[in-house]
């Protein structure tokens, strides 16, 4: 009952804030609104009981790269100037409108297979096991932290000044 | 009334849906970059509640979770760089008006 109430009150503060991330005409607003909305789907995490998946959520999101948006949006002076539509508004939103409709259609009349398995309940050491056990997904976390490094050595090509 | 696989579904279609809107409708190339944010959160629930009511022994779903996340980190870094140059070039971030690779 307690996880009903939950997910509906996260469930609805998460829609708003993506609401206002697209539709508030001030882009730090939008900002802030987006890291409103991060912290939700890390409720929501909880709620699926994948708690270090909740706290890699608000580390990596909320503390990480809502600092760089913001950064960049500082850096940009866009702030003045809002976040305008563009002239493909009418055909995205009908673009949309259809996409979500296929979607929940797909959604709802597929038979999933759902298991009565009670959850793991603290997640971490079966994630480090894993990820870093005999036959487990060690090779795409050594893709990752290279995949990490060359986005590092990128992006500061990128930004720095000639 | 109990919340199931179905309602988190739903809710990440919704979440998704609300990037993609944001992805196609907007100029400023920080909001389409937070969009894209929204559109990659929405996959990331998805996965995590297929690996709660599908295979909750398995957590497979979170652990693709977690690689999402590692390439949503590298993707913003690398995408909000981009953003400076091109504002450090143009005095500009609308995206309608950067055509210069337009043909």
């Amino acid at each position: 009952m307690a996880l009903t109430i939950s997910f509906w009150i996260l469930a609805v503060v998460m829609i708003i804030a993506a609401l206002g991330v697209v539709f508030l005409r001030n882009v730090f607003r939008a900002a802030l609104s987006l890291i409103l909305c991060f912290l939700m789907v890390a409720g929501l995490y909880i709620t699926l009981s994948a708690d270090f998946l909740a706290a890699v959520q608000i580390l990596v999101y909320v503390g990480a790269i809502s600092v760089l948006i913001i950064l960049a949006i500082m850096m940009t002076r866009e702030v003045q100037r809002g976040s305008p539509p563009n002239r493909l508004q009418f055909p995205a939103f009908v673009v949309t409108i259809l996409f979500f409709e296929v979607l929940v259609l797909t959604l709802i009349n597929t038979p999933w297979q759902i298991s009565s398995t009670p959850p793991l309940a603290p997640t971490t050491a079966s994630l480090a096991t894993l990820l870093f056990g005999e036959g487990g997904f060690i090779l795409p976390v050594e893709i990752a932290a290279v995949l990490l490094l060359s986005a590092i050595i990128g992006a500061i090509v990128l930004a720095r000044e000639k | 009334m109990n919340v199931g696989l179905e309602h988190y579904l739903i809710l990440s279609a919704l979440l998704f849906s609300i990037g993609l809107y944001g992805v196609l409708a907007k100029r400023n190339a920080v909001i389409i970059l937070m969009c894209i944010e929204l559109m990659l959160n929405a996959v990331n629930i998805t996965l995590v509640a297929f690996s709660r009511y599908v295979v909750p022994a398995l957590l497979t779903g979170q652990i693709f979770a977690i690689f999402v996340i590692v390439v949503a980190a590298a993707e913003v870094a690398v995408g909000l760089a981009i953003i400076l140059a091109i504002y450090r070039g143009l005095e500009d971030i609308d995206v309608t008006k950067i055509n210069l690779m337009k043909w």
